[in-house]
């Protein structure tokens, strides 16, 4: 992974600027700002409860579903501002989530999945081609189209979850936690099918907890703590960074670190 | 025997037509997690529409104009207050569409007054003789109308785009609109195809052998709420298996009332409530409501 300068100001991808979301009385996230130039994939990297799944909800529009809101700052996407907008037209517009826990449709079949996928983005001649396209990522899916999708494992149903956003042929995929609760040998194949679809064009916004992997996919990383960006850089730079090493590569560079640490830190240690 | 028959069929046909209420009462369920007391209204409205027009226009336009005003009140009603009702708890929409039932079916049976509106079909009273059985024509018509009429709403349901995106939102709301399904579009339609299938109902409950359109009518409706419920009440399957097991079991009991009459006068009527109860104990989700089908 190449390491991107600071980012040419005319390429705009994903642009967040000051965003505050809250919901109800509870501020959420507060002045945060970031950059997925095109083309790149940057992570956001966070404990639980950072605010990491808060940011999707406020690109994707889904913040409603929650009782929240965005206060302040706006997001925007290839200089369209996308706060304000509907789920709807912030998937026609290019930018699509893959959730967080998969939330595949249990009751429909694998095909049924995909063609729900595709909803958002009509024509009948792309829509085949994304198709062929997701089927050849994930061979899988076409050996189990006929099957509910809630029969399938975990590893499997993570394929169809980034199968069926890609079906609406994403310019821009946000990725949540995609490897949470995976075995290992599933979570380096999505980490390549991550890298794979990114090859192809499609920028990617990796939300995740699993630093490690992350910070291998990534050229730039953002670390959100309590609602706020706390640190950003070069992928490659954090990941030599103390405070990462220590918070979310789990590497202790000297015993006495640990005991010096702050008590809040105790939740990511795991 | 032959009554046996002859019961059997016009509670297959009766059954049928309350499958057709029940299937919309459960659409909007589905769509809308919402239980929507107001169905009767929107069948008397449909009833209401072919009833006054007919004389004007001629039945089938009346007809028309029926499912299409249904279908339009249905979308309004969703329209106007459901999605601008925002409230946390979807049993206060319920709530709220007792209130919206209340209005309509009042302004409904002040208009029809103690009149029995016919609503000029053309099957009249004829009736068709097969060997011994004798079978209302509108019998017949009713149970070929909503075999076909229940056959393209599963096969849509199934298979075009409006259905996936229909069971997707009904199964994660959230995540469908991740997909870009816009959640107004299909609750909207939800309610407009549920008041279209409550028009072509409220024909059939009114034409032979019943004696027309009264302010009587929106009971006989209220009978498809049990079907919807002994089903499931997110379970199109189970609309036509409650809508069918409803309308036999009436049938039955109207028709042998005299061997029951230990059982007391209308039983018929109170039948559909106590199969209800029945299936309920049960199977407290109805017979095809929803059990988890996943693997974690």
């Amino acid at each position: 992974m190449d390491v991107h300068a600071p980012r040419p100001p005319g390429d705009s991808g994903l642009v967040v600027r000051d965003l505050a979301v809250s919901y109800g009385p509870v501020l959420a996230l507060r002045g945060v700002s970031l950059d997925v130039p095109r083309g790149s994939v940057v992570a956001v990297l966070g404990g639980n409860g950072a605010g990491k799944s808060t940011l999707l909800r406020a690109v994707s529009g889904t913040l409603r579903f929650h009782r929240g809101g965005i206060t302040a700052g706006e997001v925007t996407f290839g200089g369209k501002r996308l706060s304000g907008a509907t789920t709807s037209a912030v998937v026609a517009g290019g930018v699509v989530q893959v959730p967080e826990g998969r939330r595949i449709f249990a009751r429909m079949t694998v095909e049924e999945n995909l063609r729900a996928g595709a909803l958002g983005a009509p024509g009948r001649r792309s829509a085949a081609k994304a198709k062929e396209r997701v089927l050849t990522l994930f061979p899988v899916l076409a050996e189990r189209a006929g099957q509910r999708a809630g029969l399938l494992s975990g590893g499997e149903q993570q394929m169809l979850a980034i199968g069926r956003a890609l079906m609406a042929r994403p310019r821009m995929l946000l990725l949540d936690e995609p490897t949470l609760g995976l075995a290992p040998m599933m979570a380096s194949r999505i980490a390549d099918t991550v890298r794979e679809i990114n090859a192809g064009g499609t920028t990617v916004l990796l939300v995740e907890q699993n630093a490690a992997m992350a910070l291998s996919l990534a050229s730039h990383a953002y670390v959100l703590e309590v609602g706020e960006v706390v640190l950003s850089g070069p992928a490659a730079e954090l990941a030599t960074s103390d405070e990462v090493r220590r918070r979310y590569l789990g590497i202790e560079d000297a015993p006495e670190a640990a005991a010096g640490a702050r008590p809040v830190l105790a939740r990511w240690s795991t | 025997m032959i009554t046996f028959l002859e019961l059997l069929v016009n509670g297959i046909s009766v059954g049928a037509v309350y499958a057709l209420i029940a299937l919309g009462f459960v659409i909007i369920f589905k769509a809308t997690e919402v239980v929507n007391f107001a169905h009767a209204s929107l069948l008397l409205v449909g009833g209401f529409v072919i009833a006054r027009l007919h004389p004007l226009i001629g039945f089938w336009a009346a007809l028309l104009l029926g499912i299409a005003g249904a279908a339009v009140v249905g979308a309004l009603i969703e329209f106007l207050i459901i999605r601008r009702a925002n409230v946390i708890s979807h049993s206060v929409l319920a709530i709220v569409t007792i209130g919206v039932d209340i209005v309509l079916t009042t302004e409904l049976t002040r208009q029809i007054g103690t009149d029995v509106l016919a609503l000029g079909d053309p099957w009249r009273d004829r009736v068709l003789h097969l060997g011994g059985v004798s079978i209302a024509e509108t019998r017949i018509v009713a149970l070929a109308v909503a075999a076909v009429l229940i056959s393209a709403f599963l096969l849509a349901f199934k298979y075009t785009n409006w259905g996936i995106a229909m069971r997707a939102t009904a199964e994660d709301t959230e995540t469908a609109a991740l997909m870009g399904v816009r959640r107004g579009r299909i609750s909207m339609g939800a309610w407009a195809v549920a008041g279209a299938l409550a028009a072509v109902a409220a024909l059939f409950l009114c034409v032979f052998p019943t004696p027309g359109l009264d302010r009587s009518t929106t009971f006989a409706a209220m009978k498809a709420f049990p079907a919807a419920i002994l089903g499931g009440l997110d379970s199109t399957t189970g609309a036509l298996a409650g809508g069918l097991i409803i309308g036999v079991t009436e049938a039955m009991m109207s028709g042998y009332q005299n061997d029951l009459v230990f059982l007391g006068r209308g039983i018929g009527d109170v039948a559909p409530f106590l199969v209800m109860i029945v299936v309920l104990l049960i199977r407290p989700a109805g017979l095809f409501g929803t059990r988890e089908l996943a693997r974690v």
